[in-house]
């Protein structure tokens, strides 16, 4: 029943140095399979190549071998068929929201009509009905992210890429967020693979958990997270919840532990 | 005063005006109350008389001329240094080829061309224009050059996500994104222009208000000149408020969260 949509093969990156030093290895030969309809969280501690993963497969970053295939097809570049939303506000500040969101429908030579009718859907989808005419500046970070998931959805990707989105809002708003996404999800399905430093984040949201560790980057454990579809926020609360979280939560302080012995003893 | 605080729009106008006040005040005094030889500087009230003496004489044509002539160099300037200047931002190898002698060309002093410019291009029109397009050009360039190559990278990156092309990108993102401060560029460089305008008319015109005032530097007119001065600052700030308020109107978005 799932058909594979990405398949990263022996993905790996290395940065030269400046300096002429040493060179980086910021993600180690990494293989991952990302089915149809998933909603993958890739979860890690910062500086190991989670990032860097996500931007090979956005086709922003290239990597030092491997392949990257959509589709059965090699990534060569970014394209319009992986939708990305940035942890930094990216939204085109000269373009009110709701041709911010038509960004991309333009791009593809959509008559203007069209262009408005899919994009005044997804600003409602994202609760914004009524913000169209705003400038990017005259809204809050929460509410530029959501604008952000428009334009990114509008666009009709074939999956959508997103590093850490709520990483810059507050707590509450983030949560929100978080249901907010969960459930146009739930709704969509739209195969999704989410960066994300944030356990409970990475827990709520995703079908599957993807840990990683620290610098060299690889995958250090995969999990099926057993909760059940529609979630609501109060599954936060739940003991399979908590039992996750917490084996997660060992995880990746093992690789902070990690990260932070590397940097004191001057790799 | 507290440093950063914003003053009051009404404030701002009141003290704005004020220093002009004190500034002829001071003038009024210094010249009036017999200071300094009227030979050397006239005082303000002689300085409207013949002023007004010069318009009724036909001076307002004078100012046309250069009016014109700072337009035309500058425009003639703009719509070479604007393409130029976005290929030059966007992509690096032709701004590698261009960007070393533009550098240099920039510090050539357009008034030091005037001896050649008037060998090639006589006395005539196009002598002045080109010295308002030496002074401009270059600096119009590198300048909007650089503007957009400091195009926010993760824009770009968010536009090659949706699908952009290359080519689109520079439409849609890069100029789009550089205009208001391009738009800040030609407001400045535009005051420049104002200077080579003159300096080009003091040597080798026959009509302009540099023209006017090397004809009454021969005659000791102090009062004349300093009108002179005066009208060039007068149209420089009005042109100034008109860029300011076309760039407020053209590019909402920008003025947002100043």
């Amino acid at each position: 029943m799932t058909t594979t949509l990405l398949s990263v093969h022996g993905v790996s990156r290395t940065f030269a140095s400046q300096s002429g030093g040493a060179s980086t290895v910021a993600l180690q030969a990494t293989d991952l399979l990302v089915a149809e309809n998933d909603f993958i969280t890739i979860l890690g501690p910062s500086g190991c190549g989670k990032s860097t993963l996500l931007r090979i497969v956005a086709g922003l970053d290239h990597q030092t071998s491997g392949e990257v295939l959509l589709d059965g097809r090699a990534i060569s570049g970014p394209g319009a068929e992986r939708g990305m939303v940035f942890q930094s506000y990216t939204l085109f500040p000269w373009l009110s929201v709701r041709d911010n969101v038509c960004f991309g429908l333009r791009e593809r030579g959509l008559p203007r009509a069209q262009q408005l009718e899919a994009a005044d859907a997804f600003i409602a989808k994202v609760g914004l009905r009524g913000f169209e005419h705003h400038f990017p500046k005259q809204l809050s970070g929460g509410m530029q992210q959501r604008v952000a998931i428009a334009r990114a959805l509008a666009n009709g990707p074939r999956m959508l890429l997103m590093d850490e989105p709520f990483g810059a809002l507050d707590h509450q708003t983030r949560e929100l967020m978080q249901e907010l996404l969960l459930g146009i999800w739930e709704a969509e399905r739209k195969t999704v693979l989410f960066v994300t430093h944030d356990i409970d984040e990475a827990v709520f949201m995703g079908s599957r958990v993807v840990v990683m560790s620290a610098r060299p980057g690889r995958i250090k454990l995969d999990r099926k997270v057993p909760l059940a579809h529609p979630r609501h926020y109060s599954v936060k609360t739940s003991p399979e919840f908590a039992a996750l979280k917490a084996e997660l939560t060992e995880q990746v302080r093992a690789e902070v532990m990690a990260a932070q012995e590397v940097a004191a003893t001057g790799r | 005063m507290k440093p950063l605080t914003p003053v009051e729009p009404g404030a701002r106008v009141a003290l704005g005006i004020g220093f002009f006040i004190l500034f002829f005040v001071a003038w009024a005094a210094v010249t009036l109350g017999g200071l300094v030889s009227k030979t050397f500087l006239a005082d303000p009230l002689s300085m409207v008389a013949s002023g007004w003496t010069l318009v009724q004489q036909g001076f307002l044509q004078d100012v046309g001329m250069t009016v014109w002539r700072v337009l035309g160099g500058f425009a003639i300037a703009a719509a070479l240094a604007l393409p130029l200047g976005v290929a030059m931002g966007a992509y690096k190898p032709i701004e590698a080829f261009f960007e070393p002698f533009v550098s240099f060309a920039r510090y050539l002093p357009a008034s030091a061309f005037i001896p050649l410019l008037i060998l090639w291009a006589g006395i005539g029109e196009a002598q002045k224009l080109s010295v308002i397009f030496i002074g401009s050009f270059f600096q119009l360039v590198l300048m909007i050059a650089v503007t957009v190559g400091n195009t926010r990278r993760d824009l770009v990156e968010a536009a090659y996500t949706l699908g952009s092309t290359d080519v689109s990108l520079v439409k849609r993102v890069l100029i789009p994104g550089a205009a208001p401060e391009i738009a800040e560029i030609l407001r400045m460089v535009l005051g420049w222009a104002w200077t080579y305008v003159i300096v080009a008319e003091l040597i080798g015109a026959s009509s302009g208000i540099g023209h006017m005032i090397t004809d009454s530097q021969a005659l000791l007119a102090t009062d004349q000149i300093i009108f002179g001065i005066i009208v060039i600052g007068l149209i420089g700030l009005v042109s100034d408020f008109a860029f300011k308020w076309l760039n407020r109107r053209l590019f909402p978005w920008a003025q947002l969260g100043r």
